[in-house]
């Protein structure tokens, strides 16, 4: 969709830059940005029509990871830019990427006005149900009784559930990913830049440090049982039945993008007082 | 009760002996400690109360001030992008006029970012209404939390109060802190009298804020600033207090050896205690240097800081901050405390320290050297940046490289 005649698709490796990640050995994260640079490869675009725009968090650190263009921003702010960014350039592809505690706690309101305006970019969200970064407490997305330092004997409240928020404010297309996967995760990922409209997909990016228990994902995760609709209200169904593990495409809808084309600017003085003519 | 504490702990300690009611809370390197520290105490039933994680420093500082309106005893924290993020806050509450005390881990602002500590972020909230006191070590900081809460809830002062501290170098830094015992510090400290503050169980009451015009917004503004002055006499009498009490001072303004100095260092928090051994080894060398180093930047202590200056020949003053476009800040009040006063100094302006970076003994000397210099001159040097031709070189290279990399064909071949 993007450079001319769609040159020599690169290899995953060109997308990948010389920066050597910093995240703990075993980091969802690291499969996370690999299925990122297979989906870019097979998306055959090039690094310089692309941006990924961050947050801040360790997940948020990847677009240094790639040879995109990036931008590494301010705390739940991944979406305002990646929004201004992609309104401004429609040319470009825009992966917004970040972590659950900027997603939905501190950038939370961006998440619902991103799905409800419906530009065409696609946000990856890297849920390992705790901040990361500050060192382990509970995100929105954290069970009820994690025990954490800072909520001994757990918070006691109602996880944020990302999907039903995406659904319920007009997100295109929605899916689960798991870092356990990344071929499956590159794929959709694919399907997502393709989308038209805000595509949203939710990661789940084990914090082996703060919450080794999440190894187990791996095994806990299972190809959703029925095939993707484009009819919300059948979505919402599959979601009450949802056990937080189904992997892939959960809604592909038919809502319009946000019109990214300016419309005519007067071109002269005259043009422009004539609009004030009465 | 004398134990070794970082200045998180020590911040934390403020708050458990003050019997915080309500901590609302979020997490942000290098605050994240305190917070930790009063739940884990909240959770063990050490401390009675709640601590409740809120989604943002916005809703934190919201959460905050509307809980001491109600009457309880309110404590929070945060670090720069934090208290940048809970600014459009931090002016509004100081309208509702409710106590509550913040500290704050001084942290440089994005972008770029870092970690490490300026001030930048805390005189952002300058003229946001609430009192400021700046610690320098961490037994400062127990007494400071204290201190801020005697201040901020005295019914004729009525605002809330920052209570500052440097990231890493105070915040990780462990220090002897001598903790006064629980029953001194609530003689000193006495359960919190809301008494005009508005809201009263079976009294329900509507504290809309109206939308005022030019003239009773004036006159609203300008009694809060009366009320912050006005914190200056009383903080006098509450640290006086607090001497008798418990045996240390913590004047408004600090002089060290500044009585009969020629030189002055000016500074705010940590790295003042760098320029007290500056002005140690000067004085050594025959050089009569001082340090002077204001505790209360909010209210300002115009008075203290003419007194402490007057007579002294020439005054450095050391930023950790920068005003983009005209300088350092603290450079800036002091040029206008002094303006006109008879026997006033040279006053010349460093900015160093910005993002983490250390500021040498040498450069102590060097600006020594400086002041030497201006007062035979009678000219202040102009304001400079304290940085080395080898940190330049550093920077050049790494410029270089980072100008080679970009100009390598790599993918777009
Ligand atoms: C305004 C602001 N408040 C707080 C922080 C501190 N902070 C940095 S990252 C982070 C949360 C990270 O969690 P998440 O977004 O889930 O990413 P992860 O590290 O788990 O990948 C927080 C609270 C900040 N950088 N800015
Ligand atoms: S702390 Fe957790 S999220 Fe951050 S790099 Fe380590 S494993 Fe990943």
């Amino acid at each position: 969709m993007n450079a001319p005649a769609q040159a020599a698709q690169l290899t995953p490796q060109k997308f990948k830059s010389d920066v050597k990640p910093v995240w703990c050995p075993g980091c969802g994260d690291y499969t996370v940005l690999s299925s990122i640079t297979k989906a870019l490869a097979a998306l055959a675009v090039r690094p310089e029509n692309v941006a990924v725009v961050s947050g801040i968090g360790c997940s948020s650190r990847i677009p240094a990871y790639t040879t995109c263009y990036g931008f590494h921003g301010v705390h739940g702010r991944a979406l305002a830019a990646a929004t201004g960014l992609k309104v401004a350039r429609p040319d470009l592809t825009v992966i917004a990427a970040g972590g659950d505690g900027d997603g939905y706690s501190i950038g939370g309101n961006h998440f619902l006005h991103a799905c409800r305006r419906n530009v065409d970019l696609t946000y990856i969200v890297m849920d390992n149900r705790v901040y990361g970064m500050t060192k382990g407490q509970p995100s929105p997305t954290t069970e009820p009784d994690w025990d954490s330092k800072l909520s001994p004997q757990g918070t006691g409240l109602r996880e944020f559930h990302p999907l039903v928020i995406a659904l319920a404010s007009g997100a295109n297309f929605i899916a689960r990913a798991t870092s356990s996967d990344p071929n499956g995760t590159a794929e959709l990922i694919v399907q997502a830049v393709r989308h038209p409209g805000f595509s949203f997909i939710e990661v789940l990016s084990p914090c082996v440090t703060f919450r080794p228990e999440q190894r187990t994902w791996k095994d806990r995760v299972h190809p959703a049982p029925v095939a993707p609709t484009d009819d919300p209200g059948r979505a919402a169904r599959r979601l009450m039945t949802d056990d937080g593990f189904n992997i892939g495409v959960l809604y592909a809808g038919h809502r319009k993008p946000y019109r990214t084309e300016q419309s005519a600017t007067p071109s002269s003085v005259a043009e422009l007082e004539a609009e004030f003519i009465l | 009760m004398r134990r070794l504490l970082t200045g998180n702990a020590a911040a934390a300690w403020g708050a458990r002996l003050a019997r915080a009611d309500y901590v609302p809370a979020f997490p942000i390197t290098p605050q994240t400690e305190i917070i930790e520290l009063l739940a884990q105490w909240f959770g063990a039933g050490e401390m009675r109360g709640r601590l409740v994680m809120l989604e943002s420093e916005h809703s934190m500082v919201t959460a905050a001030a509307a809980a001491a309106a109600t009457g309880v005893r309110v404590f929070t924290a945060t670090s720069s992008q934090g208290l940048l993020y809970a600014m459009e806050m931090l002016y509004t509450v100081t309208g509702w006029r409710v106590p509550f005390v913040l500290v704050n881990v001084s942290r440089g602002l994005a972008s770029p970012i870092t970690l490490e500590s300026d001030h930048n972020d805390v005189l952002a909230a300058r003229d946001s209404g609430f009192l400021q006191m700046h610690c320098a070590t961490c037994q400062e900081i127990v007494d400071s939390v204290l201190l801020a809460y005697r201040l901020a809830e005295e019914p004729a002062v009525r605002l809330p109060a920052i209570v500052n501290l440097d990231g890493f170098h105070l915040s990780f830094t462990r220090e002897p802190v001598e903790l006064p015992p629980a029953e001194a510090a609530a003689e000193f400290l006495p359960p919190f009298e809301a008494r005009g503050i508005g809201f009263r169980a079976s009294r329900p009451s509507s504290q809309a804020v109206a939308v005022l015009g030019g003239s009773p917004y004036s006159y609203f503004r300008y009694e809060t600033h009366l009320a912050a002055q006005h914190a200056l006499e009383v903080y006098d009498g509450v640290a006086a207090e607090f001497a008798q009490r418990f045996g240390r001072r913590h004047d408004a303004v600090e002089c060290y050896r500044s009585d009969d100095a020629e030189i002055v260092f000016f500074m705010i928090g940590a790295f003042a205690t760098k320029a007290m051994d500056a002005v140690d080894r000067l004085r050594d060398a025959g050089v009569r240097a001082g340090l002077v180093r204001p505790r209360l930047l909010r209210p300002y202590p115009v008075a203290a800081l003419r007194r402490a200056l007057a007579g002294r020949r020439a005054v450095a003053v050391i930023d950790q901050n920068l005003s983009v476009g005209k300088g350092g800040v603290l450079h800036g009040e002091l040029a206008s405390a002094l303006y006109g006063q008879a026997e006033a100094p040279l006053l010349a302006s460093y900015v160093g320290g910005l993002g983490g970076r250390d500021i040498a003994p040498e450069e102590f000397f060097q600006i020594a050297r400086e002041l030497g210099e201006a007062i035979a001159a009678r000219q202040a040097p102009p304001p400079r940046l304290l940085y080395t031709a080898g940190e330049l070189r550093q920077m050049r290279n790494l410029q270089a490289i980072a100008a080679a990399e970009r100009s390598v064909p790599g993918v777009a071949a």
